[in-house]
C-alpha cells in the first residue's frame, strides 16, 4: 500500500453504509479513497447478527428448521434443504425418491428466484433501473408456486427432516411447466437489455477481477468461482438429493470479472430451467416422508453436509451429543466467505466499481451476519 | 388599456411573470409525466392514488416539500448552504428569458442569446459545486467534484456542437436562428447534406450530460453517492434544486429545438399546402385524442369514485377546449407556433426519459473518456466539415 497518494493529497475516509442504497442491507464498508480511487475497503459486519447458531443449541432439531430460512432469506428453500440433509445424514436416513424430486424442483425454482433478485438489484446498482421490475414480475410467479405449495412466499420452511410435509398440490406440474415455458424467453429479454449493452460492458468487464488462485485462497465458491474458470459445482462434485440423475452443465467463464459473473448466473438460470423440466416430467410415486420418529434423537457424532446454494457452497456442521437438541451448529454461509474477497477485488477501482463488485458477490446480509 | 398593451414592456413582463408563476407547476407535472412514462417502461402503473391516475400527485408532492422541516447540518456553512440552490434556480430561470416560444412570445431577444444561455448553464454548475461543498459531508463533496468535472468537459463538446448550428444560421440571436431556418428551407439538423446531424447527435449526448440525467447522472448517482450533492438538502431547498434540474432540461431542450429542429416552425415550413393539416388538423387531432382517452378513463373511474371521474372528465374537457382553440382563426398563428415549440420540447423530454429507462450509468473515468477522447474531437471535426461545406455551398 502506497503511503503517498497520486497527487500527494490527503486520503478521504468514506463510510459507506450501514444505511446506503446499494450495500444490499446493512453492510458497512469503510473506504479509504484517493479522490475516487479506492485504496482500501474494510467490511464492518454484524448489524444483522441474531445469534442463529446459538439459538440452535436451545431448540430441538425440528424447532430449529424454520430458523435457517432467516439466514439467506431470498434462497430459504436452499437453506432448508441443506439443514434437512445434514440432520438426515446424522440420523442415517434418506428422504424417499418422491420427496427428493420435489426438493430438487423447489430448490431450483428458488435458485432462479435468488438469481433474479440478484440480477435486478445488480443492474439497479449499475444504474439500469428497468430490469428490476422485469425480474420482479417473473419472481412473482415462482413465489406464487411456493405459496401454493407451502403457504409461505419468502421464508418457506418447505421441507421437513426426513422428507416433505406437503405433497405436490393439484396443478403444480402444469404451473411449473407453464413457468418454465414462459421463463426461457424472458431470460433472452434481460440479456437483450444488458449483455451487449456497451455501457454495461464498460462498467463490468475487468472490474473486480478474482482469479482462480485468489478464489481458492479466500475459499470463494459459487458463481464467483465458476466465473474464474473453475468447473466446481457441488451438485456435480458430490451429488445430493438425486442431482446425478439430471443432465445439466456447469457454466464457466475464463476472466473472473463482474461481467463473467453476470454471464455465469444468467447461464445458471437456463440450466436450472433445464433441471426443473427434467424433474417435473417424472415425479415418482410413493411416500414423501422417511421413517422419522416424533422425537429426533440422533446418535452422538458430528456431520458436515454442504450443498450448492445459489450463492455458493452452503455447509452445515452439526455436532450431536445424543440429546434432542444439537450440541453445536455451525453454518458455512457462502455470502460471508465470498465477502472476504471484497477488499482484494475493490483495491485500485473507483467508487462506482465497489457498488458493482458488492452486487456481483451477491450477498445477503442475513446470511453474512446470521 | 390600449396604452398598456402596446407598451414595449408589456409582452416581456407578461411572459416573464407567466413563466415564473407557471414553471413550478409545469415542472411538477413533468415529474408526473416522467414517473408515468417510467412506470410504463417498467410494467407498473406509477402514481395512482392522489387524484385520478395520480393527476394531483404533483400538488401533493409540492405541499409536502413546503411543509417539511428545513434541516441544515450543524457542520454546514450556513450562508453558502442557503445560497447554493438559489444560484441554480436563478440561472436556470434566467435562461428561460431567452427562449423564443414563438416569434413574438419571448421575454427578450438579444443578439447574443445563445451565448447567454450557455453562460447561464455554466454558472448554474456553481450552485451544485457550492451546495456540495457547503454541506461539509463526504457524499455531497464527491458529487460536487464529479459534477464540476463532468459539466466542464461536456460544455466543450456542447459549445462546439452549438457553433456548428450558429455557423449555419449566421446569428446568435435565438429568433434569428429560427428565421434563418425558414430562409434556408430546412431544419438545421438536416442541413449541409446531413453533416449537421453529427453536430445534433453530439448536442444531444452533451445535453443529457449537462442536465445530469442517466446515463450521465454521476453527480447524483443514487446507488453510489446516495443523492450526490443533494444528500444533505431537504424540504424546499431540495425542491429548488429539483426545479433547477427540470428547468435546465426544458431550457436545453428549447435550445436544441430552436437550433436544430426549427424552433416554433412546423415541419416543412415552406410547403404551403401543409399549412392546414399540420397547423390545424394535427394539433386538433392530438388534443382531441387526449381528450377522448381522458373521457374513456373517466367512464371507467365512475365505478370507483364520482369525484375522480369528474376530475378526469374535466381534464378531458380542458384538453378538448385547447384543441378547439386551434380552429379560431384569430389566435391561430401564434398558437400553432407555440404548439409546435412545446411539442418538440416534449419530444426531447420524452427521449431523455426513455434513455433513463434503458441505459446503465457510466463510470466517472469512462465519462471523461467519452467527453474528451470522442465527443470533443468529433465535435471539432463536425465544426470543420460544416464550415467547409457551408462555405462551398455559399460560393
Amino acid at each position: 500500500m502506497a503511503e503517498r497518494t497520486y497527487l500527494g493529497a490527503d486520503e478521504l475516509i468514506l463510510n459507506m453504509g450501514p444505511q446506503h442504497p446499494s450495500t444490499h442491507g446493512v453492510l458497512r464498508v469503510v473506504l479509504k479513497l484517493d479522490g475516487e480511487r479506492i485504496l482500501r475497503a474494510d467490511c464492518v459486519i454484524g448489524y444483522l447478527h441474531r445469534g442463529i447458531e446459538k439459538i440452535a443449541e436451545y431448540r430441538t432439531y425440528q424447532m430449529f428448521a424454520p430458523y435457517v430460512d432467516r439466514m439467506d432469506y431470498v434462497a430459504a428453500v436452499s437453506n432448508g434443504l441443506g439443514y434437512c440433509l445434514a440432520v438426515e445424514k446424522l440420523l442415517g436416513i434418506e428422504a424417499p425418491p418422491r420427496a427428493q424430486v420435489v426438493r430438487v424442483i423447489m430448490t431450483e425454482l428458488n435458485r432462479i428466484a435468488s438469481h433474479l433478485l440478484w440480477l435486478g438489484t445488480h443492474a439497479l446498482d449499475i444504474g439500469a433501473v428497468t430490469p428490476l421490475f422485469y425480474v420482479m414480475r417473473e419472481r412473482e410467479e415462482i413465489l406464487n408456486i411456493f405459496e401454493a405449495y407451502c403457504g409461505a412466499r419468502l421464508t418457506t420452511h418447505a421441507f421437513r427432516i426426513g422428507g416433505l410435509q406437503y405433497d405436490v398440490y393439484e396443478g403444480m406440474e402444469q404451473q411449473v411447466k407453464r413457468f418454465c415455458k414462459m421463463f426461457r424467453p424472458k431470460i433472452d429479454e434481460y440479456e437483450e437489455l444488458l449483455t451487449e449493452n456497451r455501457i454495461w460492458k464498460d462498467r463490468t468487464i475487468g472490474v473486480g477481477v478474482l482469479t482462480a488462485e485468489d478464489c481458492k485462497a479466500y475459499g470463494v465458491t459459487g458463481p464467483l468461482l465458476r466465473a474464474a474458470g473453475v468447473k466446481w459445482d457441488i451438485r456435480k462434485a458430490q451429488p445430493y438429493s438425486g442431482y446425478d440423475r439430471y443432465e445439466f452443465e456447469i457454466p464457466t467463464r475464463p476472466n473472473g470479472d463482474t461481467y463473467d459473473r453476470y454471464l455465469v448466473r444468467i447461464q445458471e438460470m437456463r440450466q436450472s430451467v433445464r433441471i426443473i423440466e427434467q424433474a417435473i416430467e417424472d415425479i415418482p410415486e410413493g411416500p414423501i416422508m422417511a421413517k422419522v420418529g416424533k422425537v429426533i434423537k440422533p446418535p452422538p457424532g458430528e456431520v458436515y453436509v454442504s450443498i450448492e446454494a445459489p450463492k455458493g457452497e452452503l455447509g452445515y456442521y452439526i455436532v450431536s451429543d445424543g440429546s434432542t437438541q444439537p450440541y453445536r451448529v455451525r453454518v458455512r454461509p457462502p455470502s460471508f466467505v465470498n465477502l472476504q474477497a471484497l477488499d482484494k477485488m475493490a483495491r485500485g477501482g473507483l467508487v462506482a466499481d465497489i457498488v458493482a463488485i458488492i452486487g456481483s458477490i451477491d450477498i445477503v446480509l442475513g446470511e453474512v451476519d446470521r | 388599456m390600449q396604452a398598456i398593451i402596446e407598451h414595449p414592456w408589456f409582452l416581456p413582463l407578461t411572459v416573464g411573470i407567466v413563466i415564473i408563476a407557471l414553471f413550478p407547476l409545469v415542472a411538477a407535472y413533468i415529474v408526473l409525466a416522467e414517473r408515468k412514462l417510467l412506470a410504463d417502461f417498467q410494467v407498473r402503473l406509477g402514481p395512482m392514488r392522489v387524484g385520478p391516475h395520480g393527476l394531483l400527485q404533483p400538488i401533493a408532492d409540492a405541499l409536502k416539500l413546503l411543509l417539511k422541516e428545513d434541516v441544515i447540518p450543524a457542520a454546514a456553512d450556513r450562508g453558502l448552504f442557503w445560497f447554493a440552490p438559489v444560484i441554480s434556480t436563478w440561472t436556470a430561470l434566467t435562461a428561460f428569458a431567452l427562449l423564443p416560444f414563438t416569434e413574438q412570445l419571448h421575454v427578450v431577444d438579444v443578439n447574443v442569446g445563445l451565448l447567454v444561455i450557455v453562460a447561464m448553464s455554466a454558472v448554474g454548475v456553481l450552485g451544485i459545486i457550492i451546495g456540495g461543498w457547503a454541506a461539509n459531508s463526504h457524499y455531497p463533496l464527491l458529487g460536487a467534484l464529479r459534477s464540476s468535472a463532468q459539466l466542464v468537459s461536456y460544455e466543450v463538446a456542447l459549445g462546439l456542437a452549438l457553433i456548428c448550428g450558429v455557423m449555419s444560421a449566421g446569428s446568435l440571436s435565438m429568433v434569428e436562428i429560427v428565421q434563418a431556418q425558414l430562409e434556408r428551407r430546412v431544419w438545421l439538423a438536416f442541413d449541409n447534406y446531413g453533416l449537421m446531424f453529427i453536430a445534433f447527435i453530439i448536442f444531444l449526448i452533451s445535453a443529457i450530460a449537462e442536465t445530469n440525467r442517466l446515463p450521465f447522472d454521476l453527480p447524483e448517482a443514487e446507488s453510489e453517492l446516495v443523492a450526490g450533492f443533494m444528500t444533505e438538502y431537504s424540504g424546499l431547498r431540495w425542491g429548488l434544486y429539483f426545479l433547477a434540474e427540470y428547468a435546465s432540461i426544458i431550457v436545453i431542450g428549447g435550445v436544441g429545438v430552436t437550433l436544430f429542429w426549427g424552433g416554433w416552425l412546423r415541419p416543412f415550413p415552406n410547403v404551403s399546402w401543409l399549412e392546414v393539416p399540420l397547423n390545424v388538423v394535427f394539433p386538433l387531432a392530438f388534443f382531441l385524442l387526449a381528450a377522448l382517452i381522458s373521457f374513456r378513463l373517466s367512464r371507467r373511474l365512475l365505478r370507483f369514485s364520482r369525484w375522480r371521474a369528474l376530475l378526469m372528465a374535466a381534464t378531458g374537457a380542458a384538453l378538448a377546449g385547447v384543441g378547439l382553440l386551434f380552429l379560431l382563426p384569430v389566435a391561430h398563428p401564434t398558437l400553432s407556433a407555440l404548439f409546435w415549440f412545446l411539442f418538440k420540447v416534449g419530444l426531447f423530454i420524452y427521449f431523455v426519459i426513455w434513455i433513463r429507462g434503458t441505459f446503465p450509468r457510466f463510470r466517472y473515468d469512462q465519462l471523461m473518456d467519452i467527453g474528451w477522447k470522442y465527443l470533443v474531437p468529433l465535435a471539432m471535426a463536425a465544426v470543420l466539415a460544416n464550415a467547409l461545406v457551408g462555405m462551398l455551398r455559399a460560393t
